[in-house]
């Protein structure tokens, strides 16, 4: 069984999360900050009766802040230990299928890259970097806190 | 297979749970034919299951137990403790081996023999033909129609009740936005009440009787006096209360350990017993009961109590108090001691109780879940244990305050009181950067919400709004918020760790438009805002902490009503102030009422001719079960009853006049208000002493005046003086040595009996004749 990815972009870059983790793709437009929150997240936003956290994907990476002012924001929503978080990202793109097991990248990649990476994978589209769901919601404070 | 095998063990369980009461009561009563029946039919049932399941040492106890059963059913034998003491044994073993089988482990290897044997000892006995008196009254428990759900499958229900809640309030919105005619809105109308019974009907279905909680307690206690040498008789009342699911597994733990403590400290051996001229079996009674949106657990056993002076010494010796402290204690504080870490009276570490877990734990886990603990005791007499829980973990009644525009949530639990910053009675200072707001001549530090947040505010300090907290266990502080927003049921979730690590808030919940909304943690902003909270303010700690108890000086608030009156109303009985439009105060049913948010109220202070056109403010008056608005002109300051009252000649809505603030003023009969608004209407009524439980705020409050206007003098402390005359609620304790009368209040309108001489408590003219009768007693 060939595990699915889905492609996002997220900084500019084409990354893959394991679409088994996605749950659906929404569209956020309201987003209400919560106050004294660590900087990646960028808020609340309410998914039928549900409550999710957005996180905002660039700022976990260190890779910047995105503009929510200007409303619609696409979000990739994953749940992880029972609660829903959105991931902000620039754009979803597609599911393919993962051709190989992740393999370890021997490069030097960015920090913020480096501590979500979970190795890279083959697809029809070329290697991608796939990425670790949970350590993206952690964002940079859990990992000086670890 | 594996489905039947997950079936057959949840059979098992079920009927297991349900066994553990009929097996004591067996034992109480052999002959008793119908639990006879149904031990036998788990054991049969278990024993055919096996078998298809091939599970030899299940087989071999549940047959043993079968034959023992099946001979006291056909008389060939009278089943005696030994009998007993086998079938629980192997009732036991059976109960580990399914726990075995259903966590997927192998059978555990073991030898049972001796438990079979056991079953066939009492055989030899010589055959003693029973007579089954109770045959024909033999009811064959009728199990109730259920089926198993899953609760994943419930709480998808309760999430899409939820989502059609939503869509039918942006429906709504969308209605009251485009002109519709009459038949839509008469079918949106229905269709809301529809959704509306459904949310109730699926919140139901979390709620789970407390029985189940109560179904192990016989057996417990059972074994746990066996194993102390002490006789116990455990009485269960009221296990018909319905809680939500989770909350019965909170208690769960608090409640096993106080009935340990009752039965290993409380109730003496039965020769001690003998001596202290009580009967050798101790009682321990459980009960449970609603009230409000709160379950009370009373937990009573008539041991030899708590000695508060002893509790005193010992937390002195260990460093709990100072001695200074400790002198200042009431007795009711002395008690509350035993929940401070490190304090237990038992001289030695029991096996059963004293392993290190202590009432500490007891407290702090029943106050997690927004619960309270209260003892109350009397060294010779016994030990009275109150848990006090809400009714559902997931709704909090709550405040929404904003931020510039950004709104938030406070629990209601912990709101001490509102006040505007420019009040009359309010002064805000800075002493080195710290805000200090003095209400009423109290300083409480001040934090400002906003600079908590960080958030900008666009409201000048001056016009902002405090809210005084409470936390849990802790002392008061003033947060300024820009603006206060309505009162709500929230429905609460626990927020993800990322928004919880900030320590301020403690779960987010949708609001009606659907928007997310955080719900503070009133200690967590208090900690991050820098307020060192006093640990252990002893009198904060005790539940409904009294006001007004010196008759002195009972705090009132003074206002104008809307005819232009000088009034005052006890401040406790205040809940809060409204402002509603004219409009929403129509008079229907017979009286006026008001529409605050969703609820309609009974409206007191006003006539329908002098409701005014714009906006009016009234008082949200609440006894606890019941809540009335009272329209009024303005609040003219907080002030207190310092002066004589003259008593008004004739009840009524103003039960007498005194000076306040140097002017003279009315008093607002807040019990009259209640009787005539919510209970039954009627009226009449020398000087006595009558002694009212200080610890009720709504006798203190509501019923003191009253009994007061009758003629007596009201005195809240037993030890004072002889009372002619004792007011409780039924159920509670009084002082044996009284002497005097009892009259028992009730709160619901229906006496539970012929026997049941209580008095309603908004009857008010069965509670004047018990006055007054109560008087004529005495002076014969």
């Amino acid at each position: 069984m060939k595990e699915l990815l889905l492609i996002v972009a997220i900084a500019g870059e084409r990354v893959a999360l394991p679409a088994a983790a996605v749950e659906s793709v929404v569209e956020l437009d309201t987003l209400i900050p919560v106050p004294r929150a660590a900087p990646h997240v960028a808020g609340l936003s309410a998914l039928r009766s549900r409550v999710l956290t957005v996180i905002d994907c660039m700022r976990s990476l260190e890779l910047g802040t995105t503009d929510c002012s200007d409303g619609i924001r696409e979000a990739a929503v994953v749940e992880l230990d029972g609660h829903h978080y959105a991931l902000i990202v620039d754009l979803v793109e597609d599911v393919v299928e993962a051709l190989s097991e992740p393999a370890p990248i021997r490069a030097a990649m960015g920090t913020g890259w480096e501590r979500v990476s979970q190795g890279m994978v083959e697809t029809e589209e070329g290697p991608l970097l796939l990425i670790d769901v949970a350590a993206l919601i952690a964002g940079a404070e859990a990992k000086v806190a670890a | 297979m594996d489905d039947l095998i997950a079936d057959f063990v949840a059979e098992c369980r079920e009927m297991l749970e349900a066994l553990g009461g009929e097996i004591v009561a067996w034992e109480a009563q052999p002959e008793d034919r119908a639990r006879l029946d149904s031990i036998f039919r788990f054991v049969h049932t278990v024993k055919g299951n096996c078998g298809f399941f091939e599970f030899p040492r299940l087989e071999a106890l549940s047959h043993a137990a079968e034959d023992a059963l099946a001979d006291c059913r056909a008389g060939r034998r009278v089943p005696d403790g030994a009998l007993v003491s086998a079938v629980l044994a192997v009732i036991d073993r059976i109960s580990e081996l399914i726990a075995a089988i259903d966590a997927g482990e192998n059978m555990p290897a073991g030898d049972d023999n001796h438990l079979i044997d056991a079953l066939a000892h009492g055989a030899e006995s010589v055959a003693v033909p029973v007579l089954v008196a109770g045959d024909a009254a033999t009811k064959a428990s009728v199990a109730p129609r259920t089926i198993r759900l899953s609760v994943e499958l419930l709480d998808r229900v309760m999430s899409t009740v939820s989502d059609m809640v939503l869509a039918r309030n942006e429906l709504a919105r969308r209605l009251r936005e485009s002109e519709t005619d009459v038949p839509v809105g008469g079918a949106f109308e229905r269709l809301s009440s529809i959704i509306a019974e459904m949310r109730d009907a699926i919140t139901r279905t979390r709620m789970q009787r407390i029985e189940n909680l109560f179904v192990g307690l016989p057996r417990m206690v059972r074994d746990l006096s066996a194993e102390l040498g002490k006789q116990v008789l455990v009485d269960i009342e009221g296990g018909d209360v319905e809680l939500d699911r989770e909350m019965i597994e909170m208690i769960r733990d608090p409640l096993t350990h106080i009935i340990r403590n009752a039965v290993d400290h409380g109730i003496e051996k039965p020769a001690e017993r003998l001596s202290a001229g009580k009967r050798e079996i101790g009682v321990l009674s459980v009960s449970a009961r609603q009230s409000g949106n709160q379950i009370l657990i009373d937990i009573h056993d008539d041991g030899r109590g708590i000695d508060g002076r002893k509790l005193v010494e010992k937390a002195i010796a260990s460093g709990v108090i100072s001695k200074e402290d400790a002198a200042l204690l009431t007795s009711r504080e002395q008690l509350a001691l035993i929940f401070e870490a490190g304090l237990s009276t038992a001289k030695e570490v029991t096996a059963i109780s004293g392993r290190g877990v202590g009432m500490d734990v007891v407290r702090s886990n029943v106050e997690r879940i927004g619960g309270i603990v209260e003892v109350d005791s009397r060294p010779g007499e016994g030990t009275r244990m109150t848990l006090r829980v809400p009714l559902t973990l997931t709704i909090i009644p709550a405040l929404s305050v904003s931020i510039g525009n950004q709104h938030f949530a406070i629990p209601r639990s912990a709101i001490e009181e509102i006040v505007r910053a420019n009040g009359e009675s309010v002064r805000l200072e800075h002493l080195g950067g710290a805000g200090v707001a003095t209400i009423r001549g109290r300083r409480v530090p001040e934090v400002s919400l906003a600079s908590i947040l960080g958030l900008e505010s666009n409201v000048a300090e001056k016009d902002r709004t405090l809210v005084v907290l409470r936390p849990a266990g802790g002392d008061v502080y003033a947060l300024s918020v820009d603006r206060i927003h309505d009162h709500e049921e929230l429905v609460v979730k626990p927020a993800a760790p990322a928004v919880m690590a900030t320590g301020l808030y403690a779960g987010t919940t949708l609001a009606d438009d659907g928007s997310p909304i955080l719900l503070f943690d009133p200690a967590g902003i208090a900690e991050v805002g820098g307020v060192r909270l006093e640990a252990l303010d002893r009198s904060a700690r005790i539940a409904e902490d009294s006001t007004g108890v010196v008759s002195k000086a009972t705090p009132v608030l003074l206002f104008r009503g809307l005819d232009g009156g000088r009034r005052a109303l006890r401040l406790a009985v205040v809940d809060r102030i409204e402002e509603v439009h004219g409009a929403a105060i129509n008079d229907t049913a017979g009286q006026l009422r008001v529409q605050v948010g969703e609820a309609i109220l009974p409206l007191a202070g006003a006539t329908a001719t002098d409701i005014p056109d714009g906006k009016v403010r009234l008082f949200r008056l609440n006894d606890g079960v019941h809540e009335i608005g009272y329209a009024f002109a303005e609040v003219l300051d907080f002030a207190t009853i310092e002066h004589d009252v003259i008593h008004a000649e004739r009840p009524g809505e103003i039960s007498g006049v005194s000076l306040i603030n140097n002017e003279p003023a009315e008093l607002v009969d807040a019990h009259w208000l209640f009787s005539n608004h919510v209970g039954a209407a009627a009226r009449k009524p020398e000087q006595r002493v009558c002694l009212v439980p200080v610890w009720d705020p709504w006798m203190q409050n509501m019923l003191r005046p009253l009994v007061e206007a009758a003629g007596y003098r009201v005195i809240d402390d037993p030890e004072e003086e002889t009372a002619d005359l004792v007011i409780a609620s039924l159920g509670e304790e009084v002082p044996e040595d009284s002497g005097g009368k009892t009259i028992w209040l009730r709160s619901e309108p229906e006496a539970s009996g012929k026997k049941d001489q209580s008095v309603y408590r908004y009857d008010r003219a069965g509670l004047l004749m018990a006055l007054k009768s109560t008087g004529g007693g005495k002076a014969k």
